[in-house]
C-alpha cells in the first residue's frame, strides 16, 4: 500500500511523529537531570526531583485530591451513566432526540464557561462547599465519555439474552447485574479509565473551582510553573505520562485504540 | 410502567446536567442581561473597550491559524497512517493517542522548556552560532500557536484516520483502475469524501484553541491575552464577574454557532448524501 505515497509525504509524517514525540522525550531527560534548573539534554541523572514531589506538602496533597475527585466523579459517572446509556439504546423511541445531545452538551458547552458557572451559580449562590461543585463538574465532563463508551458495547449486545433471562423469571435489577453487566464489562473499565484520566488532567473546570486548602494536581503544577522553574514539574510529568501508558495498556486490552480513532 | 421505563433509567443523568449544567450557563448568561445599564450594557462596555475587542480579534486570529495548520499536518499524516502496514499504523496510532492522552498542562510544560529564554531551542541556536543573542519566544502568539498546534494535531490526525478508513477501497481502486494517477485519485476521490471529517475535526480544534486556558496562560501570560485568560483574569483576579459573564456569554455563543455552522456545511458538502 505504501508504494503510492510520495517520499516526501512519508518524510513529513516522520517530522510529525518526531515533533509529537519529541517534547515528551525532553521533559522526561528534564526530569532526570541532577541541576536545581530545567535543562535537556540532563546533566548527570538522578531521580532527586522525584523524591521532592512527596517531599513539598502541595504536591502530596494535591495529588491525593485529584485522586479522590477522579475516583469519586467517574464513580458517579458510571452509576448515573451505565442507565442513561441503557436506556438510549434499549428504549430509544420512547426518549426524545435531544437527549443524547443533551448528554454530550459537557462537551459542547465550553469546560471555562462550565466551571465559572458553578463557582458563581452554585457554589456561591447557594453557599454549598466547593469540593461538592468540583466532584460535580468533574462527573459532568467525564459523563459524555461513559455514556459514547458505554453505548458502544451496548450496540453490540444481543437485547435477545435478556429478555430471555426476564421471561425466565429473573427479576431486572439481578437480569442487569448478572446478564447485562458481564457482557459490557470491557466497555464499563475503558469508560472507567478514559473518565478517570480526563478528570486527573483537568485544568478548565478546575481552575475556578479551587482555592485556598483546595486545589488539584494539575492546578497545582500550574501555580508551581509560576514560581519555580525546577525539574519538580517534569518529574510530576513524567508520573503522569506513565499514568497514560497505563490507561492505554488498558484501552488497548478493552475497547482496542482504534476506538479513539472513531 | 414500562411505557417510562427509558425515562426512569435515563433521569438521573438528565438531572445531573439540567442541575449542574444548563441551569448555571443560562443563569450566567442571563445575569448579563440583567444588569442595571439595561439589557446590553455589558456588551456595549465589551465591544466598546479597544483591548477587550484586540483580546476577541487576537483569539480567532490565533484559533483559525491553529485550525489551518492542525488540518494540513493532520490530514496528510492520517493519509499516511491509513494506508501504512498494519504493524506500522499500530505504531504510529499509539505515538498520536500517547500525547492525546497525557495533560494539557504537561504538554503545554514541555514547549515551556523548548521555548524558554534558556530553552533548548535558544541553546541549540546559540551553540551551531546561528545567533548570539537568545530571542524572546516565550510569550509570543507563535509559541501560543506551536504549543496549540501542538496540542490538536493528535486529535486530528485520530479523528481523520477514522474517516479515511471508512472511505471503501473499492472507489480508490476504480479511479485508479480508471486511468487516474494518485494524485488524481487523492484530489478528486479521497480528499472530497473526507470533507465532513475535516470539518469535524476543524470544529474541534477551533472551539478547543478558541476556548482554551492553559496553553495560552503559561506560553502567552500577559502579553498575549486570549478570551480564556481574559475570563480567569476578570473573574478571580480583578473579581468583575458581570465581565467575566459576558465573555462567557460571547464564548458560547460563537462556540455554538461554529458548530452550527459547520454541521449544516458537513451535511451540503457530504458527497455520500448529496
Amino acid at each position: 500500500m505504501t508504494r503510492n505515497i510520495h517520499p516526501l509525504l512519508i518524510a513529513g509524517t516522520a517530522l510529525v511523529f518526531m515533533f509529537l514525540v519529541g517534547p515528551l522525550i525532553i521533559v522526561l531527560g528534564a526530569a532526570l537531570s541532577d541541576t536545581t534548573y530545567l535543562t535537556f539534554p540532563p546533566q548527570g541523572l538522578s531521580l532527586r526531583w522525584f523524591e521532592n514531589i512527596f517531599a513539598i506538602d502541595a504536591f502530596r496533597r494535591t495529588i491525593l485530591t485529584s485522586l479522590q475527585i477522579a475516583l469519586l466523579s467517574t464513580t458517579i459517572a458510571l452509576i448515573i451513566g451505565i442507565p442513561a446509556a441503557y436506556a438510549l439504546n434499549r428504549h430509544r423511541i420512547q426518549l426524545p432526540g435531544w437527549l443524547s445531545t443533551l448528554f454530550i452538551l459537557p462537551v459542547l458547552v465550553p469546560e471555562l464557561v462550565l466551571g465559572f458557572s458553578l463557582l458563581k451559580n452554585v457554589a456561591v449562590q447557594f453557599n454549598s462547599p466547593i469540593y461538592l461543585s468540583l466532584l460535580f463538574g468533574h462527573a459532568l465532563i467525564v459523563l459524555p465519555y461513559v455514556v459514547r463508551v458505554i453505548s458502544a458495547s451496548l450496540a453490540s449486545f444481543d437485547f435477545s439474552i435478556e429478555e430471555a433471562a426476564i421471561s425466565l423469571g429473573s427479576p431486572p435489577l439481578k437480569t442487569f447485574f448478572t446478564v447485562l453487566l458481564p457482557n459490557v464489562r470491557s466497555g464499563v473499565i475503558a469508560a472507567f479509565i478514559l473518565a478517570f484520566i480526563t478528570s486527573i488532567n483537568d485544568v478548565s473546570i478546575s481552575i475556578f473551582l479551587t482555592g485556598p486548602g483546595l486545589s488539584t494536581l494539575p492546578i497545582q503544577l500550574l501555580a508551581h510553573m509560576e514560581q519555580f522553574f525546577d525539574p519538580t514539574v517534569a518529574s510530576v510529568s513524567v508520573l503522569l505520562m506513565i499514568l497514560t501508558v497505563a490507561v492505554m495498556a488498558v484501552v488497548e486490552r478493552t475497547l482496542g485504540l482504534t476506538f479513539l480513532a472513531k | 410502567m414500562k411505557r417510562f421505563a427509558g425515562w426512569t433509567q435515563a433521569s438521573p443523568a438528565t438531572l445531573l446536567v439540567v442541575v449542574f449544567l444548563v441551569l448555571p450557563v443560562l443563569a450566567t448568561i442571563v445575569t448579563t442581561f440583567t444588569t442595571p445599564g439595561g439589557p446590553f450594557a455589558t456588551y456595549a462596555a465589551f465591544f466598546g473597550s479597544g483591548f477587550r475587542r484586540a483580546v476577541l480579534f487576537r483569539t480567532i486570529q490565533v484559533s483559525l491559524a491553529v485550525t489551518v495548520i492542525a488540518l494540513v499536518i493532520g490530514f496528510l499524516t492520517a493519509y499516511v497512517v491509513s494506508r501504512a502496514p498494519g504493524w506500522l499504523k499500530s505504531i504510529l496510532i499509539i505515538a498520536a493517542v500517547f500525547p492525546l492522552l497525557t495533560g494539557v498542562v504537561v504538554r503545554s510544560f514541555a514547549w515551556l522548556i523548548i521555548l524558554g529564554k534558556n530553552g533548548i531551542l535558544n541553546s541549540t541556536l546559540i551553540s551551531l552560532g546561528l545567533i548570539t543573542e537568545p530571542f524572546q519566544m516565550l510569550y509570543t502568539q507563535g509559541a501560543v500557536i506551536v504549543a496549540m498546534v501542538y496540542l490538536f494535531v493528535p486529535l486530528m490526525i485520530l479523528t481523520l484516520v477514522g474517516v479515511l478508513e471508512s472511505i471503501p477501497d473499492d472507489l480508490i481502486q476504480a479511479s485508479s483502475s480508471l486511468g487516474a494517477k494518485p494524485s488524481a485519485t487523492f484530489m478528486q476521490v479521497t480528499l472530497p469524501l473526507a470533507v465532513p471529517g475535516l470539518i469535524v475535526g476543524a470544529v474541534l480544534v477551533f472551539t478547543g484553541s478558541f476556548t482554551s486556558y492553559a496553553t495560552p496562560q503559561l506560553l502567552g501570560g500577559e502579553q498575549v491575552m486570549m478570551m480564556g485568560t481574559l475570563m480567569y483574569q476578570q473573574a478571580m483576579v480583578t473579581f468583575d464577574w458581570v465581565a467575566a459573564s459576558t465573555i462567557a456569554a460571547v464564548m458560547v455563543v460563537i462556540t455554538i454557532a461554529i458548530v452550527a455552522a459547520m454541521n449544516a456545511m458537513a451535511r451540503r458538502l457530504n458527497p455520500m448524501t448529496a
